[in-house]
């Protein structure tokens, strides 16, 4: 099997400070990573560095494209990179707003990502999209109201659905969970379980919930000032932690 | 099926002065196809640790841990992913869900992850919840609300969906009352007659004379000098 994706010595400055630095990793196909670290250990900007959102300084992002296998995305052109982030890529955003059209309908922003990959059946995008907003429970007849209507966990769900709607091979979560009530997000890590099952998705993950990656992600990447500290599978680095870092945060956590 | 060489186990602890405890040194063990062998020794001896190096939960410091093609000790974090889903279960002694799956899901969830079809997962896994003798009203419930003997079952149930040729049972029947150990020790025979190889802890005797070829007291593997 080929990796999805190949990342090779990401490092990204924000003039003289470091945002992340020398990040490499491989992920295959069905794959979950999660990436965990403080706020400010470089997981965002690392996270927004693979997803071309931002420009990194150096490395390499290799993505394994339908049509001519794996491609630098860093190395291409606009337009390749937007088609590419609107078909085989998905990306949730921690806030739903900033992943939504808060001022279109929630059968619209389903159908919108449709309509992007060149869906033009008025009918079929709207049943595609009704459909899709039952896989996230979001009931029929909310369809036609926007997002402004709905609660967060709501907001977020919709955010998944337009992302999931392409069928994308490779997503891109910030905190997807995150200021979220528990019991929605018991929900969520569910749905999220279920669609990297049925749709053998590859995911990455950013994160500073232990508890979240545990149920979620294969592997884990530990972060810390930039730099990766610890890799290996999930329940391996939190049970068994090498590193000082990682045996910190570890210990950290409040169990109930 | 298992073969293990030579393998030792440190624990260091940069936050406490970087002490440095050796847990383990020169474990040994071999486990056949059909056979299943007991781990035994005194509570810390390290029993639980020598089988969470097996199942890849802990890294282990030296030697070689091979289930079926796989070398647990050196493998890349994918290769053992691959290998827990179709080779190696593992029965721990907590359940760990997704709160708000259904039970029969959380059952049928290992069938699911190795592609078998979903009704015929389902059916599976609603024999063995009816084996185990948790009632069907409670299948479309999340078993975080049950209780830690209902839990324990469900926990067994999924440990026992897919037939895996190689098994780690961390104390299956503790906590049962009389008719679901029995029943957990017939699924143990019956998984070693389709070949399973597997490894247990049973602090229960009588079972451990009934299921078990062998045992193996880790205590043998206690580093001399801790």
């Amino acid at each position: 099997m080929k990796p999805l994706l190949q990342v090779r010595d990401i490092s990204k400055f924000y003039g003289a400070r470091l945002g992340c630095r020398d990040v490499g990793f491989d992920l295959y196909p069905g794959e979950v990573m999660g990436i965990v670290g403080e706020s400010g250990s470089g997981k965002s900007t690392l996270l927004g560095c693979l997803a071309g959102q931002l420009a990194p300084d150096t490395g390499e992002v290799l993505f394994d494209t339908r049509g001519e296998g794996p491609r630098d995305t860093l190395k291409m052109s606009e337009p390749e990179r937007r088609m590419l982030a609107r078909t085989d890529w998905a990306f949730v955003h921690q806030h739903a707003r900033e992943g939504l059209r808060m001022g279109v309908s929630a059968g619209g922003n389903v159908g919108e990502r449709l309509m992007a990959v060149g869906a033009r059946h008025y009918g079929d995008i709207r049943d595609q999209a009704i459909d899709w907003l039952g896989r996230v429970e979001i009931s029929e007849d909310r369809v036609d109201d926007k997002p402004t209507a709905f609660s967060g966990g709501m907001q977020q769900r919709l955010q998944i659905a337009r992302n999931l709607v392409t069928g994308p091979r490779l997503v891109f979560m910030d905190e997807p969970t995150g200021g979220l009530d528990v019991s929605v997000q018991a929900r969520l890590l569910d749905l999220l379980r279920g669609l990297v099952r049925e749709m053998g998705l590859s995911a990455i993950i950013v994160t500073h919930d232990l508890a979240v990656v545990r149920l979620l992600a294969d592997r884990l990447m530990v972060m810390k000032d930039g730099h990766v500290v610890e890799t290996g599978l999930t329940d391996q680095v939190l049970d068994d932690p090498q590193h000082g870092y990682t045996q910190l945060l570890v210990s950290s956590v409040l169990q109930v | 099926m298992i073969e293990i060489e030579n393998v030792s186990k440190t624990f260091t602890l940069h936050n406490q002065g970087s002490a440095v405890i050796p847990v383990m040194e020169g474990a040994k063990l071999s486990v056949q196809p059909g056979e299943c062998v007991a781990l035994i020794g005194a509570s810390g001896a390290g029993k639980s640790t020598l089988m969470r190096m097996i199942y890849g939960n802990y890294l282990a410091a030296s030697g070689r841990i091979v289930v079926g093609e796989v070398d647990v000790a050196q493998a890349a974090p994918r290769e053992i992913l691959t290998l827990r889903r179709h080779t190696l279960g593992y029965v721990s002694q907590f359940l760990r869900v997704v709160p708000r799956v259904p039970t029969l899901e959380v059952v049928a969830e290992p069938l699911l992850m190795v592609g078998e079809p979903r009704q015929a997962s389902l059916a599976r896994a609603g024999e063995l919840l009816t084996r185990l003798n948790i009632p069907e009203r409670l299948w479309g419930l999340s078993p975080t609300t049950f209780s830690g003997g209902e839990q324990q079952r469900v926990n067994i149930a999924r440990g026992f969906a897919h037939a895996y040729p190689a098994l780690l049972l961390d104390e299956p029947t503790a906590s049962l009352d009389a008719q679901n150990r029995d029943t957990v020790l017939s699924l143990v025979e019956e998984a070693k007659e389709r070949g399973a190889a597997i490894v247990g802890i049973f602090h229960d005797e009588a079972a451990r004379q009934r299921v078990c070829d062998r045992e193996i007291d880790v205590t043998a593997f206690t580093p001399v000098a801790a």
